[in-house]
């Protein structure tokens, strides 16, 4: 039997194959068409894409191949084959389209028929000008068509979901989607119907196809949203569809390419680092891109990365400073709103140089964690030097000490460590705290790329849609007490012995911080099991904020303030004498002072007071001064002193680091006079007498360097939180239920706003419990959720099988469920459940 | 003149001949009792000795594709019995199902015997409820009489066999295709290699044979390898049917030696309709390029009609007289083969779809001449391009028939229309049918 093209090619067995009269040496199992590419011969082709199990479907790719046989003689093969499926071998001679006419011949005539019943729309077309199909026929087909008949129609366009639009008489069919949904994003949420001349790509709708009582089936069916394709990852489909079949709501009939500018960059919406492609027009982005990372990203986004940028550009943009004047906000230059902040700081943090400097409380800064590694420097430089305060943290989430100490140690300056090829090596992989699809984005697809040949095991509540697309073993957990779980896997325990296995990686969200004792619990059991741990946040800055010091017990580089050796390496390095040694407030505790009035004034960056647990609007309203950095006219901005407007991401330039700690470095796609967080708090700080060096990128990463990352002994020692005692079993006929939570992908998140044809596709918000929960509460239909703050969360209710008893799920930001804003609570937290009133 | 071997339709003139009872009263079980007590590589021996080739149109040897099986590694291996007859004249397995279904369970018995399987399959086109009840009754015979389910004959030998009805497709009787289709997939055929083989029904070594090479295998068990060898031509042994239909007196089932001619097969069935004379036939159904009669004579062997510039296939014999115009059957089978085509590759997809207008087109009378030569280039490229063989098939029909026939094709273009009175081809009343027939 000949090599499957799939298998794994060892290294060291090279093929001789001759194409095209030139001899190369390849990798045993290359197929043909990759052969001819790494000699740069360009086989025409559709169906194929590097990333997507050989189809041949499109039979472009003809080519004449001939093969030594037993006796050493060369034996053509009777008929072109498809270069596509066919892996090289040994002694192999192929004779593409530029050699061989009778694989010319072949190639003209498929191209021939798949035009014929393509339509001449190309004019109109969004594919038109960066088509394949049009590129290739161009190159490779008859100038003008011999077929007279009527063409092939189809009623358009099919909205596959409110995103994706299907125009099916463009369509090739090359299943290049189908097989994406399938093979890559596990969301075989469309297929190939009917068949013959009306094979078409669906959703199985029976409106569509006339079919009498079909619904859908199988994967299709657990949609929940109702609607059909729903996948986080369907806008891939767009970009790898050689024609204009597929395109999307947002983008369609917006823009001819040639008239794009494309800029590489990095997306602002998770902690992957992914490589995008802005392309914009007069200064107006018009979509956005995979660009292809191998290391990183591979070819493919999120949703939330292709489609999520018109908050940049809503109607609440700010261009012009702000200062409030006489209750209200107006329009100020540069000079008098710097000024005006300067001035309200300097009362804050008693430099006036009068009586009342004696009661002045000082400064809290909450730079956000959207910010990058610059910015972050920037905040965390500007507390300390200008300020004089550790009260500065970007964890503007569920955070703690231990968490803190976590990062200190284990994750600052600790450069690249686990990396998105070893997370699809590993051979066992364990999430605590983490969902790979809705926390993770593109950190799913890498697992599941090894689903099948990699365990998988999840400390959760219960089995979500990633992990199950993965095969994952649920370690069931309630909420706040996954620390006792970690500590669980010892011994004789299937996933602890799975896990010991060379290479494992134990994978760590951000919402590990709000469960004490986890991340200790973790680092031990990575400990015992002799793997790498992994830690994974959400947001795009939360990395690079570490590494920045922008956390109130950390310093550049990993070290820890309340070390003075640390603190006076870093003073002397800013040209300080000393550096504030007081202990820093993490982001609530400066919330909660200045609600209190124990902190005069607030730094506000890119923080959104719906994700908090605690009150910003009313810290801002008692503090005496705050100062708001930034893109849009948000409540926090509206409630400020001084609003300082910084650039959006598209428009600034600077780096994110990645959760594997890789700097990912973007240059400024647009053009414009916004400036960014870091040159703006120089401005400020240069108005308070201070030159705080953060002017430009080049002179941050320059000082960053020049840092580098802490000692040993100057870093934070590893958290040492006790496991806290199992949980006591509630849950009775009062309703109170644990709480568990997480963000899905596609939700009310401030960077998705204005996107209506994204949030579309997000999933439904329903409320998940046990089925023995379900039924001792009599929970059925929309449910209420109360707890000890503010709203109550009315959301349907779905009984989840294998789910923790006595444990309620609500996601965290979707429509109606703001579990932060409405309840003012965290996961692990008790929230009362009532059924619906009869 | 060669004589009619009936071997598997000896019984089926007999009352109730499906009965378990009945076929076990006439030697019926007999070569699978046997068959239980021999060695299983005798078994696949003894079948690659005879020579026996796939009935179901490619003609692969059996006994060698048994072979490409791996070493049993403890997992499950699978038979598949092919019962998917759907090619345009083919109807011999149907036949066979329904006159004697066990023939068919005995030689499933046999096979997952020898190749190590406990579960197999009878993939049935669903159209045929009929034969689908008939197999199902089978079955449950042959359990109830002790030749399927665990420990059969205290051999230790288990077997299942599950009937399942497809749900009509020409291209699940792809093999691949059909796997698919038998899992519950969309039936296309796969991508070869790993062949079914290596990795078949749910990705396990599996054998897929046709229901007449099935049906083979007792009577070579029962009466072994040399009388089965003695029958037929050097390299295409034993008997097989050959199903003749259309303008013949007498068209049916007639069971002989391969390597008979179809002039001996017409002379059995009576010959021609009265007062007509022969035009065009297809050896192996559809998908063969037709002959006509100068070729009476040539041996119904996988080389002579191959020879011939041919195929055997089904054997399947649709024979047309001079009443029949060559363009409209051959516009029907293109018909045939657009609707049927799967959709997954390109050349056969629009291919078929593009011949399809043309050949209405002409037969229409509305075609130029410029048509004809666009049906060979479309053709071209076709054959040789698909993804499997149902794109060489489609063109088979044209090809050949614009090579015998090309003056009547010119006919319908200079004269506007179609010379022929479809009244006078018809088997029935064409002119008091209903329209669908007129088609």
């Amino acid at each position: 039997m000949s090599t499957s093209a799939d298998q794994t090619p060892a290294t060291t067995d090279l093929v001789t194959v001759t194409i095209d009269g030139i001899e190369t040496h390849v990798e045993q199992g290359t197929l043909i068409i990759r052969a001819a590419e790494q000699i740069g011969i360009e086989i025409p082709r559709f169906c194929d894409h590097p990333l997507l199990k050989p189809a041949g479907a499109c039979r472009q790719c003809l080519v004449d191949v001939a093969s030594p046989g037993p006796d050493g003689n060369l034996r053509a093969f009777p008929k072109p084959q498809a270069s596509c499926t066919m892996p090289v071998t040994e002694g192999m001679v192929v004779n593409t389209q530029n050699t061989s006419e009778e694989a010319e011949r072949a190639q003209k005539g498929v191209m021939e028929l798949l035009l014929i019943n393509h339509p001449l729309d190309c004019p109109v077309c969004d594919k038109g000008g960066e088509c394949p199909l049009q590129n290739q026929a161009m190159s490779h087909g008859r100038g003008e068509s011999r077929f007279v008949d009527v063409k092939r129609v189809f009623e358009k366009p099919l909205a596959l979901s409110s995103e994706i639009l299907l125009d099916r008489e463009r369509c090739i069919l090359c299943q290049r989607c189908t097989r994406f949904s399938q093979e890559i994003a596990g969301d075989a949420f469309i297929d190939l119907q009917n068949r013959g001349a009306m094979q078409q790509i669906g959703t199985f709708n029976e409106d569509v196809l006339g079919f009498d009582g079909y619904g859908p089936v199988g994967a299709a069916a657990e949609d929940e949203t109702g609607n059909a394709f729903s996948s986080y990852y369907s806008g891939n489909t767009i970009q790898i569809c050689p024609v204009g079949a597929l395109t999307s709501a947002s983008y369609r009939f917006r823009s001819r390419p040639f008239d794009l500018v494309s800029s590489p960059g990095i997306s602002e919406h998770d902690s992957s680092g992914s490589a995008i492609r802005t392309d914009h027009r007069r200064g107006k982005i018009l979509r956005r891109l995979a660009d292809n990372d191998p290391v990183v990203n591979e070819e493919w986004v999120t949703d939330k990365d292709r489609f999520a940028f018109a908050w940049q550009n809503l109607a609440d943009r700010i261009t012009q400073p702000l200062v409030r004047k006489d209750g209200e906000l107006v329009e100020a230059s540069w000079p008098e709103a710097l000024a005006a902040a300067a001035a309200g700081l300097t009362a804050a943090i008693g430099k006036t140089g009068t009586p009342a400097d004696k009661k002045a409380k000082g400064v809290g800064v909450l730079p956000g964690g959207r910010v990058t590694l610059e910015d972050a420097y920037a905040y965390a430089k500007f507390a300390r030097l200008v300020l004089d305060t550790n009260d500065v943290d970007a964890r503007t989430r569920w955070s703690s000490d231990e968490e803190q100490a976590f990062l200190g140690a284990s994750v600052a300056g600790t450069g690249l460590g686990v990396t998105f090829a070893e997370l699809e090596k590993a051979p066992t992989v364990l999430l605590v705290g983490f969902e790979p699809e809705d926390e993770g984005g593109v950190v799913f697809l890498r697992l599941k790329k090894s689903a099948g040949r990699q365990k998988v095991f999840t400390v959760a509540s219960h089995l979500s849609r990633g992990p199950e697309k993965l095969g994952a073993t649920l370690l069931p957990a309630v909420p706040g007490h996954e620390a006792s779980v970690v500590a669980s896997l010892k011994g004789a325990k299937a996933a602890y012995k799975d896990l010991r296995a060379p290479g494992s990686i134990i994978v760590v969200g951000e919402r590990a911080a709000a469960s004490p004792g986890t991340l200790t619990a973790v680092e031990a059991l990575a400990k015992r099991a002799k793997a790498r741990v992994a830690w994974i946040p959400r947001r795009a800055g939360e990395r690079g904020a570490v590494e920045a010091g922008a956390l109130p017990g950390l310093l550049p580089g990993g070290r820890d303030a309340a070390v003075t050796a640390a603190r006076n390496a870093v003073a002397k390095a800013w040209g300080a004498s000393s550096l504030p040694n007081t202990k820093g407030r993490d982001a609530d505790a400066i919330i909660a002072a200045a609600s209190a009035k124990a902190l005069d004034a607030l730094v506000i960056g890119g923080v959104d007071d719906s994700d908090l647990t605690e009150d910003l609007l009313k810290a801002i309203t008692n503090a005496k001064f705050t100062v708001s950095l930034e893109v849009r006219r948000t409540a926090v901005a509206d409630a400020a002193d001084v609003v300082l407007p910084v650039a959006p991401p598209s428009e600034k330039s600077g780096t994110f680091v990645n959760w594997e700690g890789r700097l990912r470095a973007f240059g400024t796609a647009i053009h414009t006079d916004a400036m960014s967080d870091h040159r703006v708090l120089d401005l400020l700080a240069r108005q308070l007498g201070t030159d705080l060096g953060t002017a430009t990128v080049d002179a941050i990463n320059a000082e960053l360097a020049s840092l580098g990352a802490a000692a040993t002994s100057h870093r934070p020692k590893a958290p040492a939180e006790p496991t806290p005692a199992a949980p006591k079993k509630s849950g009775g006929t009062d309703g109170e239920l644990v709480l568990a939570t997480w963000h899905q992908l596609v939700d009310e998140g401030a960077l998705q706003d204005g996107e209506p044809y994204l949030a579309g596709t997000g999933r439904m918000a329903v409320a998940r419990v046990s089925p023995a929960t379900a039924e001792a509460l009599g929970l059925h239909g929309v449910i209420t959720v109360t707890a000890k703050r503010r709203g109550a969360i009315d959301v349907p209710v779905a009984v989840t099988e294998g789910m923790v008893d006595n444990v309620v799920w609500l996601p965290t930001k979707s429509p109606g469920s703001w579990v932060a804003q409405q309840l003012g609570v965290q996961p692990g937290d008790t929230v009362v459940v009532k059924g619906a009133a009869s | 003149m060669t004589d009619l071997t009936p071997v598997l339709s000896a019984t089926w003139g007999l009352d109730r001949s499906w009965n378990f009872d009945t076929y076990a009263a006439h030697g019926g079980y007999e070569a699978a009792t046997k068959a239980l007590t021999m060695d299983k590589a005798d078994i696949i021996q003894a079948v690659k000795d005879s020579g026996l080739r796939g009935r179901g149109g490619a003609g692969f040897p059996t006994g060698m594709k048994w072979g490409f099986l791996p070493e049993p590694d403890g997992g499950p291996r699978y038979l598949v019995v092919n019962a998917d007859e759907s090619e345009p004249g083919a109807c011999k397995d149907v036949p066979t199902m329904m006159a004697s279904p066990h023939t068919v369970i005995e030689g499933m018995i046999i096979t997952a015997f020898a190749i190590g399987c406990d579960h197999a399959f009878i993939y049935v086109r669903g159209e045929v409820v009929h034969v689908y009840r008939r197999l199902m009754k089978a079955v449950a015979e042959a359990r109830d009489n002790g030749w399927l389910g665990k420990d059969i004959k205290g051999t230790g030998f288990n077997l299942e066999i599950t009937v399942h009805a497809g749900a009509g497709a020409y291209i699940c009787g792809e093999e691949t295709a059909l796997l698919d289709s038998l899992e519950g997939r969309r039936g296309q055929p796969r991508l070869k290699p790993p062949f079914p083989a290596v990795a078949g029904l749910y990705a396990r070594p599996t054998v897929v044979n046709n229901v007449e090479s099935i049906a083979s295998v007792p009577p070579i068990i029962a009466k072994g390898v040399d009388w089965f060898a003695s029958m037929g031509t050097e390299k295409s042994k034993g008997m097989g049917f050959f199903s003749l239909s259309g303008h013949v007196k007498r068209p049916g089932q007639y069971e002989a030696p391969l390597g008979i001619t179809a002039r001996e097969l017409i002379e059995m069935a009576g010959g021609m309709r009265e007062g007509h004379e022969l035009k065009f036939w297809t050896p192996g159904g559809s998908s063969t390029p037709i002959f006509t009669d100068e070729h009476l004579d040539t041996p119904l062997d996988y080389e002579s009609v191959g020879a011939a510039g041919s195929m055997l296939g089904t054997r399947s014999l649709q024979i047309f007289d001079e009443t029949t115009c060559v363009v409209r059957a051959v516009e029907r089978w293109t018909h045939f083969y657009k609707h049927e085509s799967c959709g997954k590759c390109t050349p056969c997809r629009e291919g078929t779809y593009w011949l399809e207008l043309i050949m209405r087109r002409l037969e229409a009378g509305q075609g130029t001449m410029a048509d004809i030569q666009q049906l060979l280039d479309t053709c071209d490229s076709i054959a040789g391009r698909a993804f499997c063989a149902l794109g060489d098939a489609a063109t088979a029909p044209i090809i050949s028939s614009v090579e015998y026939f090309r003056e009547e094709y010119v006919r319908h273009v200079t004269e506007g229309g179609c010379p022929f009175d479809r009244a006078a081809a018809a088997l029935f009343d064409y002119d008091s049918a209903p329209e669908e027939a007129h088609a």
